[in-house]
């Protein structure tokens, strides 16, 4: 009690000094990094369900082939969700003499309740979003099924006994299948027609489906109460059954913002161990003295751990406050991004984390010293020159080491990750150290070359050698991070926007049978498309694991079981695409040509439980395959590359009856020829996906957004040991002004010594980080986002120019009022 | 010889140097009875502050030992000896030693808050009178004169009512005229609250006023 007396007492008058200022600046930006991504990520992951429910055009959906009761809508309106029905069937459609079997889709009013209806008034045109449904008498027709019957905007199609007018061209809706189950095409109509067609007799083959939406408690409720009160053949479908390539860029953006934050809370914890060092110089005399006055090592201890907590406390408030705002701004900034209507409240969990890392950070880079600290002896009163004695180098740098590993850990949550950042991060913190060495060396030699003011300054970087290193490094980090982003930026849009990689399709075609296989890709490629590999595909069923009927057995999760019982795409393939990588077991070579192996996705891998040597039984068209699991593929679903869960080795199933999918990139103009490629072909559907590549463009362009907005606090922490740096040689700084200025250097002199130092260090930042960042960008787009990488001679120059700019202006900013004090006092004070 | 407030028992004290162990300290044995007032005497680097350290128990000897109010300083801890300092003994520094961060009343409050002592801002508040000093009770240090500093560091010395008070050149940072009015309050608190003085001094008037004097040269008292 005492001792929380005397650390607030001591706490207010330090604070009012402004002692305590960098420490608690650099717990702010740690908490505020940490926060405010902790609370974006929260938001993301659910907007990233929300994202995810687009698909199923609504929160929650049952299908059912018979009429679903009326009991069930009653109960989700009494639960207050939004409701709207559909009902599919495959009819052929007539315009005039033409026909061609179409999937019809029958909606109500509010129908898709996520997502949205694209349409457009041309053939494989660009889609606008819908308002409303399309009004009974009209429908809207896919540009497949157009191009087939050689319809257009306007034309009146025979539909069962109504003939309905073609009021738009259907683009896209929302649950129309992004795995290719939907292989005819597509006409979305009114409910209220449906009766006026005669389409639905008894017997007739029609799928039912409910859609419901709402506050995502009730939904949950509801879903509840609906999986038991099902009836035979009613499914129910939610966010869990959605296919794996959503929010894949998401999650990744999402891990990688946390990783970046982590880069500022490093940062700041370096400012924090030099704020504290400082705050240990300045209090042994404290220490000493109350030891004197009989207080005890753990009486001295508790109080300044005290007074630390009180200003990790007010950091942890302040922090999570900036936090809060930072992520509500980038919320606003990534708006129509990240999901319809507004994102759900941020969770308060990232205010714990943020407090506790604030705690954490004093933990590991304060407690020991102020350790230390406790040990000052009390005969320092009267002996100044005795101090502590050393910490063993365990105590100095263990609980610092274990403070940023926990932080690691916590943001990976993955232990082989957790080993390859934690390795990688050492490497590069070391590299960095070792470069800013050599170059805070190679400056120090510059110094027989220059005018008195910078030889005052470079002399200065060479003195403070460490301190000059850490304030390089920490400023290079942070510039270079900038600076990679910005570079990045430009390789991801110039290869995207500008020279149309080969590999980034726009549209799929499927069900190109065999035999036609040459005469397509002769068509596409005649109309200058470029193509990419084209797989075959067989629909097949896995009935048996290890000899296992799939039906007797329990899966980890309802995906899993989903897995396991819905009929499988497979194909097979004998070299490995570039955009699948090996984890586990080995891929086949030439001579295993026929032998029984299949490789599966890590996605089939983890829902199913299965395991490499596993044998796993398919029924293929009534043929049994037996066949032994040989590797494991992790599959990059973003490629927009033709990818399968299953590939068999080759010579398997080729005597069955398959057919051929690929994909391409067609320009605007190019996707013109689509309505006569589809009269060629008629049996091949086409997917444009060109608009889900402008989604996922946008999520990566916010995405960048995010992160350079998470790296301005990078910057902030890399400013913060600039002060901390400055705070801790300031007593030395005022008494080496003094003292030249008693010899007779002008105070511009001496502004100018000031101004050279700092200016130096910025330009060795600036250099550090020109040169890290290129390397880093050459290894992010030739190895990871596999892009052609171009040196950005203006990024570095703008690193450079702009380290020494922004150093040399932070630096003498803060070193002015140290030069402005009149001389005798400072020299009265003395240097310590 | 034991029977004092203070008694010392050929005590040594050295340190290490490059060119081997050094003695600062050499066999001092020494009895100073309750209430009585001894100067420390000698030229500067004889060993007069380290023995004050040995004396209050701020430092430990190579050998021999320090008995304070019979208790051997020797046989405890660090925090035993603090505990034994914060009930039985005050310091006047040179260099004043008053907390920047604390007001004069705070500072002359800390050795009482230190020990629990219920009744401290009073205890405190009369102390600073009786150094002439009640008018500046809210002032911080850097506030007050070199003077006023050190008639609060006396304030913060006797408001324990110490057995032993230790004053390590306590005119040595002030101009005489200061020097001797603070050499005049010291004693005159002394003598009222009856308290053990020991002082290390170069200052020959501050020791004069002594009942006794003891000389040292060289770690030795002669």
């Amino acid at each position: 009690m005492r001792s929380i007396r005397l650390a607030l007492r001591m706490l207010g008058r330090e604070w009012r000094s402004g002692e305590l200022g960098v420490l608690l600046l650099a717990l702010t930006i740690a908490v505020a990094a940490l926060t405010g991504v902790g609370f974006l990520v929260s938001r993301i992951g659910a907007a990233v369900a929300m994202q995810a429910t687009q698909v199923l055009a609504a929160d929650l959906r049952v299908e059912s082939a018979r009429p679903i009761a009326d009991t069930v809508f009653a109960r989700a309106a009494r639960m207050g969700l939004d409701q709207a029905r559909g009902t599919g069937m495959l009819s052929v459609v007539f315009d005039g003499e033409r026909s061609q079997l179409t999937d019809l889709y029958a909606v109500t009013s509010g129908y898709p309740l996520r997502g949205k209806v694209l349409v457009a008034a041309h053939l494989f045109a660009r889609g606008t979003p819908a308002s409303a449904v399309p009004p009974p008498g009209v429908v809207w027709a896919d540009s497949r099924l157009l191009a087939a019957l050689g319809g257009h905007v306007g034309s009146q199609l025979s539909i069962g006994a109504a003939t309905l007018r073609v009021g738009r061209v259907l683009i896209s809706r929302p649950d129309q299948g992004g795995t290719f189950t939907s292989l005819v095409p597509n006409l979305l109509m009114n409910a209220a027609d449906l009766p006026r067609t005669q389409l639905i007799q008894p017997g007739s083959r029609v799928r039912y489906s409910a859609l419901f939406s709402g506050d995502r408690r009730r939904v949950a409720a509801f879903e509840t109460w609906l999986r038991a009160h099902l009836r035979p053949g009613e499914q129910v479908r939610d966010i869990a059954d959605t296919s794996p390539q959503i929010g894949s860029a998401v999650n990744r953006a999402g891990r990688f913002l946390s990783l970046a934050s982590l880069v500022a809370v490093l940062l700041c914890a370096a400012a924090v161990a030099m704020s504290a060092r400082r705050y240990v110089a300045r209090h042994l005399d404290l220490v000493a003295l109350l030891k004197t006055l009989g207080a005890t090592r753990r009486f001295t201890l508790w109080l300044t751990t005290l007074e630390l907590l009180a200003v990790a406390a007010i950091a942890s408030l302040l922090g999570a406050s900036i936090g809060y705002v930072a992520q509500a701004w980038l919320v606003y900034a990534l708006r129509g991004v990240l999901a319809q209507g507004t994102l759900p409240a941020a969770s308060l969990t990232p205010v714990a984390i943020g407090s506790l890392t604030a705690v954490a950070l004093l933990a590991g880079f304060a407690l020991p010293p102020l350790w230390q600290l406790s040990r000052t002896p009390a005969i320092r009163v009267l002996r100044r020159d005795i101090g502590p004695p050393p910490l063993s180098v365990l105590l100095a740098f263990g609980p610092s080491a274990g403070v940023i590993a926990a932080l690691i850990a916590w943001v990976v949550l993955d232990m082989r990750l957790f080993l390859e950042v934690t390795a990688g991060l050492a490497a590069f913190l070391a590299l960095l150290f070792a470069a800013g060495m050599l170059l805070v060396r190679a400056a120090a030699r510059l110094r027989g070359h220059v005018g008195v003011a910078w030889r005052y300054g470079i002399a200065n970087l060479g003195r403070r050698r460490t301190d000059s290193v850490v304030q390089v490094v920490a400023f290079g980090v942070g510039i270079m991070a900038l600076l990679l982003l910005g570079i990045i930026r430009n390789d991801l849009d110039g290869a995207w926007r500008g020279s149309l990689p080969a590999d980034l399709p726009n549209y799929f075609f499927i069900n190109i049978p065999p035999h036609s296989r040459a005469a397509f890709i002769a068509y596409l490629h005649s109309h200058g498309a470029r193509t990419s590999r084209m797989l075959p595909m067989i629909r097949g069923r896995l009935t048996a694991i290890n000899g296992r009927p799939v039906e007797s057995m329990r899966f980890p999760g309802r995906r899993g079981e989903h897995f396991a019982t819905r009929e499988q795409n497979l194909s097979w393939a004998s070299t490995l695409g570039r955009d699948n990588r090996i984890v586990a077991g080995r891929w086949w070579t030439p001579s295993e040509r026929g032998v029984p192996l299949v490789s599966i996705a890590t996605e089939f891998e983890r829902w199913l439980g299965l395991r490499l040597g596993d044998e796993l039984t398919f029924d293929v068209a009534g043929d049994s395959f037996t066949v032994r699991v040989a590797s494991v593929r992790k599959v990059k679903w973003d490629s927009f590359q033709p990818n399968f869960f299953i590939l068999f080795a080759p010579g398997l199933l080729e005597k069955e009856t398959g057919t051929y999918l690929t994909s391409a990139y067609l320009t605007p103009d190019q996707a013109r020829s689509l309505a006569q490629l589809a009269r060629t072909f008629p049996s091949v559907s086409i997917f444009d996906i060109d608009d889900l590549l402008n989604d996922v463009r946008a999520v990566m362009d916010k995405a960048v957004l995010a992160v350079q907005s998470v790296f301005v606090f990078t910057l902030l922490a890399g400013l913060t040991v600039l002060l901390a740096a400055v705070q801790s040689s300031r007593d030395e700084r005022r008494y080496e002004s003094a003292m030249l200025r008693t010899l007779g250097a002008s105070r511009a002199t001496v502004l100018k010594g000031v101004l050279a130092e700092f200016a130096a260090l910025g330009a060795l930042a600036g250099l550090l980080a020109a040169a890290g960042a290129s390397v880093a960008a050459w290894f992010l787009t030739t190895h990871v986002l596999d892009l052609r990488y171009t040196f950005s001679p203006v990024a570095c120059a703008i690193g450079f120019g702009g380290g020494i700019v922004l150093v040399a202006a932070s630096g003498w900013l803060a070193t002015r009022s140290v030069v402005n004090q009149p001389p005798l006092g400072a020299l009265r004070a003395g240097s310590g | 010889m034991v029977g004092g407030v203070l008694t010392a028992e050929r005590l040594v004290k050295q340190v290490g140097s490059p060119e081997g162990p050094l003695t600062i300290v050499q066999d001092v044995s020494l009895d100073i009875a309750r209430g009585e007032s001894v100067a420390v005497v000698g030229p500067s680097g004889a060993g007069k502050s380290t023995l004050l350290a040995l004396l209050a128990g701020l430092d430990l000897p190579t050998s021999g030992r320090v008995l304070l109010e019979g208790h051997d300083l020797t046989a405890l801890d660090e925090d035993g000896r603090a505990r034994l300092r914060a009930a039985r003994v005050g310091f006047v520094f040179q260099a004043f030693h008053l907390i920047p961060a604390l007001t004069a009343l705070e500072n002359v409050m800390l050795p009482l808050e230190l020990t629990g002592h219920s009744g401290a801002r009073d205890a405190a508040l009369d102390t600073l009178r009786r150094v002439g000093l009640a008018d500046r009770t809210g002032h911080y240090p850097r506030q007050l004169s070199g003077g006023e500093q050190q008639r609060v560091a006396l304030a913060r010395a006797f408001v324990t009512r110490p057995a032993v008070l230790f004053a390590d050149e306590p005119t040595g940072n002030l101009d005489s005229a200061t020097g001797a009015r603070i050499g005049q309050l010291l004693f005159e608190l002394n003598a009222d609250s009856h308290t053990t003085l020991v002082l290390v001094t170069h200052d020959q008037d501050l020791a004069t006023r002594c009942r006794r004097v003891l000389r040292m040269d060289a770690g030795r008292i002669v």
